[in-house]
């Protein structure tokens, strides 16, 4: 057998090294984005143990916490409002087609109502929320890491995770059900609109004819889902604010990833809630 | 020697200061990913001392500061601080032990949704609970006029100018009556004047206060008015150690490209 010549075995060695050594850092580079994930849901589950144990703890943040509701509230009222009107509106009028064919029009208050108390009123104010407060929440916490703010809080003994996480996260959990609630009163007011641009039918008419449709086990459990949907909001634009990177770009990445990532566990835990609904209810 | 790269310069003098150590730091590492900021630092404060930290930008000198206060925690080595050590203690003997150090940001960091006056009662009202309102209202009032400021309580963060921002960060980092003070560049961003203005500011602070600083800086116009010792970090070491007069003796090319 012919004997292999070995030309420059430095050269060799050396290009195996880098080889090596290249292969090495792939292999980590793989083994990191694999266990991103991961180390992303535990660092959530620790930053949720923290909210917790704070929200107990003693020197609650009472003023900062009423100044959340009210940003959170107040100043989403106009835009919920809005989309409240225009959903039970338009499912009105979309509805009605199909309604008119069975001969079930007077049922037409009733649908709607169902559909806005169970779940459209609940999901689409939770989306909206996600993009307006989530993504503020996002940013503005972001905007703190970067410029340091957190971190002079931090060293000036005040604990961030107090003064600025649980206010807002309790806020969300609170003022949610709220809106909901204002989202579909509203809802109401733009399917009776809805009812009236072909029809004939009194606003105490239309609220009892919706009403009657309605029982406790349809108002009951969209109502705790919407705490649930708030505390979602809260916690995911808190924790990727509290989590931004360095430099300005991080801070829309915060904002952003906030809106994405709790809009798409709103629709998670919606799911879960309406199998849960399902099974026991 | 501290280190093999250390410069041999001579014994730094304690005139101005006690021989009382309030930071110790043995063998300091830290590590981002598989980046090594800091390699093996070991370094003292001295009571009422004014330590210059220089070094150039990368260097891991505003690492080093975050590691004493547990804003980062270090990967190796030892902090003893005010005679505690700081790896090994968390929750409410963490904050008391901050409570006794004050922190300028290199970019100020005041809490820019809030005005000036409640930027400096924030640490107060939290910390200092027994404090009534006409008393935090004139610690307020004292802490600023030492750092040469009157009428802008009312003010944003965003109202004000770079010098004036970071003299309100200042105040708010003595409002506690700290005994240590950290300044991590405190004079980037800001013109000659200001800067010096700045500088002068930290020796009166020191002075006044009766603290004891750790600056850290690249700004030779800084470390001229404020070092009583200076320590230079290079590559995650610290290169060399001594005082001002040393320094600009020396003939070391990378000390030299600092102080020409």
């Amino acid at each position: 057998m012919k004997k292999l010549k070995i030309l420059n075995l430095k050269k060799a060695q050396s290009l195996a090294t880098a080889r090596s050594i290249k292969l090495s850092d792939d292999a980590l580079e793989q083994k990191d984005r694999a266990s991103g994930f991961f180390q992303e849901v535990g660092d959530m589950i620790l930053f949720i143990k923290q909210i917790v144990k704070e929200t107990f703890s003693r020197n609650f943040e009472f003023k900062e916490f009423l100044r959340q509701c009210y940003e959170i509230g107040n100043k989403s009222l106009p835009l919920i409002v809005i989309t409240g009107t225009i959903m039970g509106l338009v499912l009105t009028i979309q509805s009605r087609p199909a309604m008119a064919k069975f001969g079930a029009v007077t049922m037409l208050p009733g649908m709607v109502a169902v559909s806005l108390i169970r779940e459209i009123g609940p999901i689409i104010t939770a989306l909206i929320c996600a993009g307006k407060i989530g993504s503020g929440m996002g940013a503005e916490l972001g905007s703190m890491k970067v410029t340091e703010q957190i971190d002079a809080m931090e060293v000036s003994a005040t604990n961030p995770i107090r003064y600025l996480v649980v206010t807002r996260v309790l806020a969300a959990t609170l003022m949610l059900p709220i809106l909901v609630l204002f989202a579909d009163a509203f809802g109401f007011l733009g399917s009776w609109i809805g009812v009236n641009i072909k029809g004939d039918v009194s606003l105490v008419l239309y609220i009892f004819q919706a009403f009657g449709s309605i029982t406790f086990l349809d108002f009951f459990p969209a109502l705790i889902k919407t705490f649930l949907f708030g505390a979602v909001i809260g916690i995911v634009g808190c924790y990727k604010g509290f989590t931004a990177g360095r430099g300005t770009e991080s801070v829309g990445k915060a904002a952003n990833a906030a809106v994405v990532l709790s809009s798409l566990l709103i629709i998670i835990v919606d799911m879960i809630a309406v199998q849960i609904t399902d099974m026991w209810l | 020697m501290k280190n093999e790269k250390e410069t041999s310069l001579d014994p730094i003098s304690e005139e101005k200061f006690t021989s009382e150590v309030l930071i110790e730091i043995k063998n300091l590492k830290k590590s981002f990913g598989r980046l090594e900021v800091l390699k093996d630092i070991s370094l003292k404060l001295h009571n009422g001392e004014n330590l210059v930290v220089l070094g150039k930008s990368g260097s891991g000198k505003s690492v080093l500061i975050k590691c004493i206060v547990r804003l980062l925690n270090p990967d190796g080595g030892t902090i003893n601080l005010l005679g505690e050590n700081v790896s090994s203690i968390k929750g409410a003997a963490l904050s008391k032990l901050r409570m006794k150090i004050g922190f300028l940001f290199q970019s100020g960091a005041l809490y820019d949704s809030m005005t000036v006056k409640q930027n400096l009662e924030f640490p107060l009202v939290r910390i200092k609970r027994e404090l009534k309102e006409e008393e935090i209202n004139n610690k307020i009032k004292e802490v600023l006029e030492n750092v040469g400021l009157a009428d802008v309580l009312e003010k944003m963060p965003s109202e004000l100018s770079g010098g004036m921002r970071k003299r309100i960060s200042l105040a708010r980092s003595i409002i506690l009556d700290p005994v240590i003070m950290l300044y991590d560049e405190p004079t980037t961003g800001l013109d000659p004047v200001t800067s010096d203005e700045i500088s002068e500011l930290i020796n009166t602070v020191q002075k006044k206060y009766k603290t004891s600083s750790i600056i850290i800086t690249h700004d030779i116009a800084c470390v001229r008015i404020t070092a009583d010792r200076i320590i230079m970090m290079h590559e995650g070491y610290i290169y060399a150690e001594g005082t001002l007069d040393e320094f600009e003796a020396s003939d070391d090319p990378l000390i030299m490209s600092f102080f020409k």
